[in-house]
């Protein structure tokens, strides 16, 4: 049997909704609250029933309009890629400081993406980075947390 | 009311916001001329930098942005054919043609001057309608509110779905349920943190759109292998021919310019419709009005065909500030960016925006025709510099798109889990656009949640747990009403009339 990958997510989401709907019921209310008319569980077990509502009656109901996807032109390598950089990128930004694991992150992003002209791969990345942390911490004001610029001494 | 407008003009011609306003219509110009990267993106992409600022500020700079996307998705329509956002779409019915035929130059002037002449009807109609509604909406209760975010919610859903309905109701349910997440407004308790620290003050608003618009729309143009810059590599950016129009071309803009002001406004007020249906509804109708022989030339390079179509969404823009400024309820995916924006400034929009912070509702009001000004007068004769973005490749484009959004999330927290969380929402985003699961609705619901269970919590406290105050009151029960005839006329449309 063939499902189509829009059902095969609303069934997903159909499972993320009961296990909403479970989660608000466990959701533990103050003793005098329990027997109100609305407490901090009333919402939420509503969105679960919401859930399973809509995505039962997309399972159930024919797709009159289906969306095709041709898979084989997806370019997965690249997404993951930069995905997996943007991960990297959230370990590092704390320890490594904003202005070195931004630059480094932009340097490989379009190395990623098959840029290789170095000049334009050097401009917009470092003295991008320089000029934008500029911005925002000289003249915006806006607090950048950056310990490696404290560590040489550049931010106070 | 006079008042008033003096009290918006000193704010928006203050030095400051007049910098904000040129740097919104600028960078919103550039932004909305991408392919693929709308309105919503590029003010998602300013507010981290309107945090610095006081609230009247933010929003000006915000709505500059917002302006100055719809005039850039029109000029890349023009050029290149590949219009920037959904609402300059019928733009390029007529503009890409005339622009094939050396006329470029004049089809984005006709776009401009109508973009100015919807944009500043329209402002002239907010200033007017804004206030008289803001008195009107002090009778309504919680039950009503309740009832009109709800009937916001459909209505974007059933407009934003491309008939799917129901994929675009499960999106406003998930948008509700992030919603939900952190600590239960009146009595703090905790829900579905799940004992985590880092979730108890809920999901940020600016994560959830930073993901799901900014992260996911630049991971789309990845996945799919698109390149948006690719038809501009084939079309002389700088070569854009004259800009002025003669008298026969001027006279048939005055013609179109008034009705398609008028209806773009009215339908920019509707919750849900939007720039988009505007602009379509506008270029139907214009070719309806118009004698059989123009009516030869729409497709072909017509006048009246770029007119109208750039004068609604125009105009729709300033309509849609209507709901949000008078009611506190957005009616579009990018108003409820601005609205959770102000949020965050900790101003509740709404029926008293007008007597408490009257600087902020003035200020926007004033600052939207000042920005037209700033568009006409800035960016058209900047258009073969400006256009010359649409050529950036990819290759840097993407990175600075993902650089500034996760930015925009560690300046809010500094928090290592937000930028986490931004990466799995994101890549779920990316995957639900893939199958045309619309992520306007799922904005628009995280927006309203906290808004809505306050609203329901209040009218079921007020009728003893009853349900009956959905139909207690007349308007209650008239909003209701509408809302079960578009779910029925929606579900009916999406499963049984095709078949």
């Amino acid at each position: 049997m063939n499902i189509s990958p829009s059902k095969l997510i609303s069934l997903l989401f159909f499972i993320f909704s009961g296990f909403f709907l479970y989660t608000a019921h466990q959701i533990e209310v103050f003793a005098f609250d329990e027997g109100a008319a609305f407490n901090a569980k009333t919402f939420p077990i509503y969105l679960g029933y919401a859930g399973l509502v809509f995505s039962a009656l997309f399972i159930i109901l024919p797709e009159t309009n289906p969306t095709n996807v041709d898979l084989k032109v997806l370019d997965y390598k690249k997404t993951v890629g930069l995905v997996i950089l943007m991960i990297l990128y959230g370990i590092t930004i704390l320890r490594a400081g904003y202005f070195l694991s931004t630059s480094i992150f932009l340097v490989l992003s379009y190395i990623v993406l098959g840029e290789r002209k170095w000049i334009w791969i050097f401009l917009l990345s470092f003295p991008f980075v320089a000029i934008f942390m500029y911005l925002l911490h000289g003249l915006l004001n806006i607090y950048l947390r950056d310990p490696f610029l404290k560590f040489i001494g550049i931010m106070g | 009311m006079i008042e008033g407008i003096l009290i918006g003009l000193d704010t928006a011609l203050s030095l400051k916001n007049l910098m904000m306003v040129m740097i919104g219509c600028f960078s919103g110009t550039i932004i909305g001329m991408l392919p693929g990267l709308g309105p919503m993106t590029a003010i998602a992409l300013m507010i981290p930098i309107t945090y610095g600022f006081d609230p009247a500020t933010g929003l000006i700079l915000m709505a500059g942005v917002y302006y100055g996307a719809v005039f850039g998705g029109s000029t890349s329509s023009i050029l290149i054919n590949a219009p920037g956002v959904p609402g300059t779409v019928a733009t390029s019915f007529d503009g890409y043609p005339m622009a094939q035929q050396g006329k470029a130059g004049k089809a984005l002037a006709i776009a401009a001057y109508s973009s100015f002449a919807g944009g500043t009807i329209s402002a002239i109609f907010l200033l007017i309608a804004a206030p008289s509604l803001s008195l009107v909406s002090l009778s309504f209760r919680s039950p009503d509110y309740f009832g009109l975010m709800i009937l916001g919610l459909t209505a974007v859903a059933a407009f934003s779905s491309k008939g799917n309905f129901l994929k675009a109701m499960m999106m406003v349910v998930l948008g509700l349920m992030l919603a939900s997440v952190g600590q239960d407004t009146l009595s703090d308790i905790p829900r579905f943190t799940f004992n985590n620290m880092n979730l108890s003050d809920g999901i940020s608003f600016v994560l959830v759109v930073m993901a799901t618009f900014a992260m996911s729309e630049a991971l789309t143009i990845i996945f799919k292998a698109n390149d948006p810059t690719r038809a501009a590599k084939q079309v002389s950016l700088s070569q854009l021919g004259s800009i002025k129009l003669d008298k026969v071309e001027t006279k048939k803009m005055i013609t179109t310019i008034p009705r398609s002001s008028v209806l773009g406004f009215i339908i920019g007020v509707l919750p849900g419709a939007g720039a988009t249906i505007a602009s379509f509804l506008a270029y139907g109708m214009e070719r309806n009005f118009v004698n059989d022989e123009e009516k030869q030339k729409f497709g072909k390079g017509s006048v009246n065909g770029i007119a109208a179509p750039e004068t609604a969404n125009n105009a729709a823009c300033s309509g849609s500030f209507v709901p949000l400024l008078t009611l506190g309820i957005p009616g579009s995916g990018t108003t409820a960016v601005m609205l959770g924006a102000l949020l965050g400034f900790g101003i509740q929009p709404g029926p008293r925006l007008y007597q408490t912070n009257p600087e902020i509702f003035w200020s926007v009001i004033m600052s939207m025709y000042i920005g037209m000004v700033v568009l006409l007068i800035l960016n058209l004769p900047l258009i073969p510099y400006i256009a010359r973005v649409l050529a950036t490749p990819r290759t840097f484009l993407i990175p600075l798109i993902l650089f500034f959004s996760v930015t925009g999330v560690y300046l809010m927290s500094f928090n290592n889990f937000d930028i986490y969380m931004m990466i799995g929402i994101a890549v779920v985003a990316t995957i639900l656009r893939l199958y045309d699961f619309p992520m306007p609705p799922l904005i628009l619901a995280f927006v309203l949640g906290g808004l809505m269970e306050e609203n329901l919590r209040r009218s079921l406290l007020l009728s003893d747990g009853s349900w009956t105050f959905l139909w207690d009151r007349p308007l209650t029960f008239v909003i209701m009403l509408t809302i079960i005839l578009i779910v029925g006329w929606q579900i009916y449309g999406s499963f049984f009339k095709n078949r």
